[in-house]
């Protein structure tokens, strides 16, 4: 530890000299010099098969950008990082591009436990990191701007659907997921939701399984004899690879999309490039962007993608697809570079303010704007599984939504900030302390 | 597919014919102002846009006319071909060519145009029924069994009449007494309580635990009086029936879902039975030959796919006999490079079959990618048999089990009936006094273990059936295959059986209550208990081999 650490304070110690030296000619020869920024995704490891996409799509967004001319006529230069799937290297890793690379920016991490690992390190070096993946919220910090969805922009309205006569007048509820914090969070703010629209309790049930469970056989069973009661609809917070036993017992026993249909809010175009889809077909799935959504934005950016895979030569080829934390991703960095084009620095507390307000043209169609919160306003659709493992869109809403990270249905929450705290130092002096609880202003 | 219809169909004459037949038949419409229909095109126009409710209305409306053109709607609706063109006209794919939904003739059409009319899940679960309940008409008891079928498992009050009205034409006894129930399940409130009777003694019989929630506001009725009382009673007596059915599905079902878990920790630990309860080296490789197993019927799948797609169904066949002979060729190889330098070295071997299963898992992430790879089951598997209204055993659980039990039959067939199982035997049992009697132990060492892999790549085989085939498959297998058969006891075959079974049905019986999670939390600390109190497991060896 203290070894890996010594770089960074060698480091540290340097900008200090530097910064007090000669602040003018660093200014000067930055002028033209490349924008540093790092890119934060697991390359190997469990996670690698959901963030590789990220990284990818991260590296052609940047590369679009250059060739329009870059930032402020400066290039960017992305510094690829791979924390292996393994979490306290995440946090080792974000300390590295901060402290050595001195990175603009960071693009990266997908699981929360991961966000939850960088997190007081990008408080300390104030540094500034864009998390693209929907999560379940309970946080707001100043150094990240969410560009996925809060569960009032994912879970929620997907609940709403349901419960809508179009979406079948569901009466009775079965969440079930993977035991995580993420579906305990998630079903946590859902139940007290359906307690707001009138549900019993007697009428909910909520199921969790360990990581790549296997065996369906008995949460099935007891999905169906849920059902005889009244019409029922599953909401599925699992996660990863045990999805497909799931889905292959709901067909094999019978139970069809029609009848009792599952809403999954972790089961996309990537997750189901590996799966026979045939009985997952008519299941349902909550997400902010499709990759078979009709708008020119979207078709761009399919166009752009594939030709970056195919330039490349990435694995996967004309069978890659496009997903929703890697619309996010690429929405994400160009409200970066349009904030610092309009802040006209690179400086993290400049970028923060001017990020605020922002405006992006963004693949599924909308314009999204970024909020004071530090979350965007997204659009939330709801997409039902075709036989060639992409969405067709049921419903969606008119206009894009305000997150509310702070969920109203956790107790607790009521009176908590509504958007991140200006800048001041008494939060820098806090440090990781402060790391989850935000500042009231 | 870029431009459509006539060119492929046919050519410029078909066009011209197909002309012909529309201005005649719009003649014939004009001349005979009866046959004007009860749905106007404009409303059909509804379908192609994206307003949910009148949709639905279009959908209602199609149900009760009840006519060719109706049904031939709701078909296409039913089965995905009714596209919609930019003018918000429709058109129904035939083949390769498309017809106007009203007319049924040919019309032509881009195919760039066309986008498909979709349904939400809702929608679709009445387009089923009011076509199920048009097709109650067909002359074709086939297709009126189907109907009736399709409406038992989404009842749908809108098609009482055609209910009604089949029950009375029908026939077919078997048919007509379906009928009666599904008629049944809408006269619960009828007017007259004769009918409300007959329907609550007969949804009673039927004996499906699903219709318990209709008639419990029957049989929880308060102030009942005359016939009502009569109901009433009927309705208690039905219901009571209902719970017993539910009982008996309830207790089954456990018992199947515990012996088919039971039959996939069997299959998962069987090679392990061999390697190490019969051999004796702790192979922690032994999950990366389930995963032999299970890619090897994943590229053999995909060559049946590639070069005999007709014969899809039949690739089992060729897998099965392949991952046993890859799997075991992977272990003689293992054997005669690794293992028997280390036998007797219980800790190296640990270790380096520990090195090995990571090499493997390496070579299957190089070779095939990191991420998961896509075993399709055979349409034989998809799908599975009511055996109860409210119990369905899938195909593919019941094909594992009884695949599983076909291994261990022939396995302990070769151990105990062949001169290859009398000479595994006598080296595991007593190696000097084997070799002294001729055997060529080194030999038969090396078999063993080839046969023992190859039995666990049957097992990869058959697990890529049920779970995720990737890289981490052994790893998911490798704690319940040991676990199985520590319980069972080391050395024995049965005990393997029984070791797996009992995990399987403990398991089941455990997790409605407690949960997956807890309830193989619970199965571990029973496991512990179990082995202090009993270390040699279920079933010991008795003789001197146990000291060996």
């Amino acid at each position: 530890m203290n070894l890996l650490r010594t770089p960074a304070v060698i480091c540290t110690a340097a900008s200090l000299l530097a910064v007090t030296l000669g602040t003018v000619p660093s200014a000067v020869a930055q002028a033209d010099a490349p924008i540093k920024v790092g890119i934060l995704h697991s390359l190997s490891g469990t996670m690698a098969i959901s963030e590789t996409s990220l990284k990818d799509v991260a590296e052609m967004t940047f590369e679009e950008i250059n060739r329009s001319g870059g930032v402020m006529g400066r290039k960017i230069e992305p510094v690829v990082v791979d924390p292996a799937s393994n979490w306290p290297l995440f946090a080792e890793k974000s300390r590295q591009l901060l402290a050595n690379d001195k990175v603009a920016a960071v693009f990266g991490c997908w699981t929360s436990v991961s966000r939850k690992s960088v997190l007081p390190v990008f408080e300390e070096l104030n540094g500034l990191l864009f998390y693209p993946v929907q999560y379940e919220g309970e946080e707001m910090s100043r150094n990240v701007f969410y560009t996925g969805a809060a569960p009032n922009q994912q879970a929620i309205p997907a609940v709403e659907y349901l419960i809508s006569s179009e979406g079948g007048a569901a009466k009775r509820f079965f969440l079930i997921g993977t035991d995580y914090v993420y579906p305990r969070t998630t079903n946590k703010i859902l139940r007290a939701f359906l307690h707001s629209k009138g549900v019993q309790d007697s009428d909910i049930a909520e199921v969790y399984t360990p990581f790549s469970h296997g065996d369906y056989q008995t949460i099935v069973a007891d999905i169906k004899k849920f059902a005889q009661a009244g019409k029922t609809a599953v909401i599925s917070t699992i996660n990863g690879d045990s999805n497909v036993p799931f889905y292959k017992e709901l067909g094999n026993q019978g139970l069809k999309a029609t009848s009792v249909p599952v809403v999954a809010f972790s089961v996309g175009e990537e997750e189901l490039r590996g799966i026979d889809t045939k009985p997952l077909v008519g299941h349902l799935a909550s997400w902010n962007y499709f990759m078979s959504l009709k708008n020119p934005t979207n078709d761009a950016f399919k166009k752009e993608w594939f030709a970056f895979v195919a330039a490349h030569n990435l694995s996967g080829g004309d069978k890659r697809v496009t997903n929703d934390p890697m619309e996010a991703t690429y929405v994400g960095i160009h409200m970066w570079k349009q904030a610092v084009e309009k802040a006209g620095s690179t400086d993290v507390d400049k970028v923060r303010e001017a990020m605020i307000g922002q405006k992006f043209k963004a693949p599924d169609g909308f314009v999204l704007e970024m909020d004071a919160n530090h979350h965007l306003h997204k659009p939330v659709m709801i997409g039902e599984i075709r036989p060639d493992g992409q969405f067709s869109v049921v419903w969606k809403t008119k206009a894009p939504i305000r997150a509310q990270p702070w969920s109203p249905f956790i107790p607790g929450n009521e009176g908590k900030p509504d958007k991140v705290a200006a800048w001041t130092p008494e939060i820098l002096s806090g440090g990781p302390a402060l790391a989850m609880a935000p500042v009231v202003h | 597919m870029t431009e459509i219809t006539a060119r492929k169909t046919g050519n410029a004459l078909g066009r011209r014919v197909g002309l012909l037949f529309t201005a005649l038949w719009m003649g014939i419409a004009v001349l005979s102002p009866n046959t004007a229909r009860a749905i106007a095109p404009d409303q059909l126009k509804a379908l192609g846009e994206d307003d949910y409710d009148a949709k639905a209305a279009v959908v209602e409306q199609l149900a009760d006319d009840g006519d060719a053109t109706a049904e031939r709607v709701l078909k296409a609706l039913h089965d995905d071909t009714l596209f919609a063109l930019p003018d918000g006209s429709l058109a129904v794919q035939v083949g390769d060519a498309y017809h106007d939904p009203l007319t049924d003739q040919a019309v032509q059409v881009k195919a760039d145009d066309l986008s498909q009319v979709s349904l939400s899940n809702v929608l679709r679960a009445r387009v089923a029924a009011a076509l199920a309940g048009l097709q109650l008409r067909s002359a074709d008891p086939g297709v009126r069994s189907r109907a009736v079928d399709a409406l038992f498992s989404r009842p749908d009050p809108t098609v009482r009449k055609y209910v009604e009205a089949a029950r009375q034409k029908e026939t077919d006894s078997r048919l007509k007494g379906r009928l009666d129930q599904l008629w049944a399940m809408t006269a619960l409130q009828d007017p007259d309580p004769q009918h409300r009777l007959e329907a609550v003694q007969l949804i009673g019989d039927r004996g499906d635990p699903q219709l318990r929630s209709i008639l419990r506001p029957l049989a929880t009725m308060d102030n009942a009086s005359g016939d009502d009382v009569k109901v009433r009673d009927a309705a208690q007596a039905a219901l009571h029936k209902l719970d017993r059915a539910q009982f008996l599905a309830d207790m089954a079902g456990t018992a199947f879902t515990g012996l088919s878990l039971g039959s996939v920790l069997l299959l998962a630990a069987l090679g392990l039975a061999i390697t190490y309860g019969l051999i004796g080296v702790i192979n922690m490789a032994h999950g990366e030959f389930l995963l032999i197993g299970a890619y090897t019927t994943y590229v053999v799948q995909n060559l049946f796919r590639a070069y005999c797609p007709g014969a899809f169904d039949f690739y089992p066949v060729v897998a099965v006999p392949a991952a046993f002979l890859l799997t075991a060729l992977a272990g003689l190889v293992l054997e005669r490079t690794l293992i028997r330098w280390l036998y007797g070295r219980p800790l190296e071997t640990l270790l380096a079959t520990f090195g090995i299963s990571l090499l493997l898992m390496q070579a299957a992430r190089t070779v095939f990618g990191a991420q998961n790879v896509q075993v399709e089951n055979p349409s034989w598997m998809q799908g599975g048999i009511s055996v109860l209204p409210s119990l369905i055993l899938p195909y593919n659980r019941l094909v594992i089990l009884a695949f599983a039990f076909a291994v261990v039959g022939v396995t302990s067939l070769i151990l105990n009936r062949t001169r290859l199982g009398l000479y595994i035997r006598a080296v595991t049992q007593n190696r000097r006094m084997a070799a002294c009697t001729g055997i060529v132990t080194w030999k038969i060492d090396a078999y063993a273990f080839a046969f023992g892999a190859g039995v666990a790549g049957l097992g990869g085989c058959a697990l890529s059936q049920i779970g995720n085939v990737g890289p981490d498959l052994g790893q998911t297998y490798i704690i319940d295959s040991f676990m199985a058969v520590v319980l069972g006891g080391v050395g024995q075959l049965s005990g393997t059986i029984f070791g797996a079974m009992g995990l399987g049905l403990i398991s089941k019986v455990l997790e409605p209550f407690w949960g997956a999670v807890l309830a193989k939390i619970f199965v571990l600390i029973f496991i512990i208990l179990f082995i202090q109190k009993r270390p040699q497991g279920l079933f010991a060896l008795k003789g001197r081999s146990v000291e060996a």
